[in-house]
């Protein structure tokens, strides 16, 4: 395995994809379970499949697609929400199926044998290109930026946003920026995980770690650390055994999530015996 | 500035087809110290999100001064219920006060200045949480929580303080502690205050609102209380008794 990282490219786009999620599915990750916003990540992810679909009947990159489907998901869920004009869960829901449906109709309607879209829905580390890879690093280094750049803005609309709004702050203009951002993880975890186990890759890393510290930025390395040894076990599983790398990921994930748990509490009562 | 002065012009906020504020007429003049207490659902937190531009009301208008909120530059700090909070978010105490001291503006890399730095420990020391500054908010008790949030209000250095039951959910102790320290605030500061604990506060406001939608009572606290809470009980006592005199016959 670590002899074919130096010899076949396939392997190099997979480890360095690995990194990538794992900086990006970590950081993001922690926000999203903070802000509760894991099933709007999910609607998110799931109406960039219209885009895939759209992607096959056009003729143009289905990354692309979802990268469009996904902006426009983030910003319509975000501004109806705004607007009360309905329940988040029945938004996120619509959102949800209105993509996933449109897919399934963009790929109906794509001429000749239909394209084969598993590696979209569940991903495969192993099949990400050198241009898949570029967009993934271009939206981590956007990602990364808008959040260290206005870290202590987004540690005080995280914890309290009303309070943010009182002091006259751009807190539509935060959450909008926030929700793009959220669109933009999605892009960059689709070729990894798929856009069915997105969310998981997301909320297990910082779940996680929450059980091992209570400050936000360790909160953000530990969950990325996890997010990368979840990543690296489903790469290498997939790479012996054939097996959708996105399953194998959200699988050690879970298990992780448990052991870390349990770990956590057995300390802790022992701590207060 | 000009003296502190808002004024509610026959404000009305609805939810849909409920009515949290009816035609409301109310003035916060500076140096008052104004107890709010109602039942539930009267729209004792609304009235304190309209003052505050969180809400627009559906019919009225609110006066600061004269002028528009944004054009008055009347710093309001706030205490929203506790409840509202997300109490397992990994911060720190003075982290979450520090928050007071942000920017209005989105600056990029902002930095906190050696002076917010020592207001924080200042207001960490009046509320009595210096020793908890570096203490993680999911380790604070109900009582230590609620003087976290009034401390963050306080590092706004507000014109006017606006506190949202700041004892619900808090033990007897710290209830106490919680309104000698709101006392000490009101000596030099303008203050606006919901609570249910109706005894508690009518011993050291200036003036004590009834509001179920309007004002239906204010002025002296007793008075208020006596009209409020004492009388309506009276009555359905009389109406008790009369009801059981009229079945004896």
């Amino acid at each position: 395995m670590f002899r074919a990282i130096f010899e076949y490219e396939f392997i190099q786009n997979a480890f360095l994809a690995t990194i990538i999620a794992s900086i990006v599915g970590g950081l993001v990750g922690v926000i999203i379970v903070e802000k509760k916003m894991v099933m709007m990540t999910g609607g998110i992810a799931h109406t960039s499949y219209g885009g895939v679909g759209l992607s096959y009947l056009l003729g143009f990159q289905p990354i692309i697609g979802a990268f469009l489907f996904s902006i426009t998901a983030a910003l319509g869920i975000g501004a109806i929400n705004n607007s009360k004009n309905g329940s988040k869960d029945i938004i996120i829901a619509m959102f949800w199926s209105l993509g996933m449906a449109l897919g399934i109709l963009f790929i109906g309607l794509t001429p000749g044998y239909p394209p084969l879209v598993t590696t979209y829905l569940f991903g495969n580390i192993l099949t990400v290109t050198r241009l898949d890879l570029i967009l993934m690093m271009v939206l981590t280094m956007i990602i990364l930026s808008v959040i260290f750049i206005f870290y202590q803005d987004w540690k005080a609309h995280l914890f309290d946003q009303q309070f943010t709004k009182i002091m006259n702050k751009k807190t539509k203009f935060l959450e909008n920026v926030l929700l793009i951002l959220l669109a933009l993880t999605v892009v960059v975890l689709i070729r990894v995980v798929g856009i069915i186990l997105v969310i998981a890759l997301l909320s297990i890393p910082a779940s996680a770690s929450s059980y091992l510290t209570s400050k936000l930025h360790l909160r953000m390395i530990y969950s990325m650390i996890f997010s990368f040894i979840f990543i690296f076990t489903g790469l290498v599983v997939s790479y012996y055994t054939e097996i959708s790398s996105g399953a194998v990921i959200v699988f050690a994930g879970v298990i992780l999530y448990f052991v870390t748990k349990f770990l956590s509490q057995h300390i802790e009562k022992k701590r207060a015996k | 500035m000009k003296k502190l002065r808002i004024q509610l012009n026959n404000v009305s906020v609805n939810y849909g087809k409920i009515h949290a504020l009816k035609r409301l007429y109310f003035s916060i003049e500076e140096g008052d110290y104004i107890g709010i207490i109602g039942p539930n659902g009267g729209g004792k937190t609304t009235l304190i999100k309209a003052i505050l531009g969180l809400i627009k009301p559906n019919e009225g208008t609110i006066d600061y001064c004269g002028q528009t909120l944004k054009k008055s530059q009347i710093r309001m700090g706030y205490a929203p219920q506790i409840t509202d909070i997300n109490r397992n978010f990994p911060i720190t105490v003075g982290e979450v006060v520090l928050t007071g001291r942000l920017n209005k503006k989105i600056i990029p890399f902002f930095k906190y200045s050696e002076a917010d730095y020592k207001i924080v420990d200042e207001v960490l020391e009046t509320v009595g949480l210096i020793g908890l500054k570096n203490r993680q908010i999911n380790e604070l008790s109900g009582g230590e929580f609620q003087k976290m949030i009034i401390a963050r209000a306080l590092t706004l250095e507000p014109d006017i303080l606006l506190l949202d039951e700041p004892t619900a959910m808090v033990d007897v102790m710290s209830q106490r502690q919680i309104f000698t320290l709101i006392k000490k605030l009101s000596k030099n500061m303008t203050i606006l205050l919901i609570t249910h604990h109706v005894q508690m506060i009518s011993k050291q406001v200036k003036k004590l609102i009834y509001l179920d939608r309007n004002i239906i009572a204010e002025g002296d606290p007793n008075q208020v209380y006596q009209y409020a809470y004492i009388r309506p009980v009276h009555q359905n006592i009389k109406r008790q008794a009369k009801g059981s005199s009229k079945t004896n016959v």
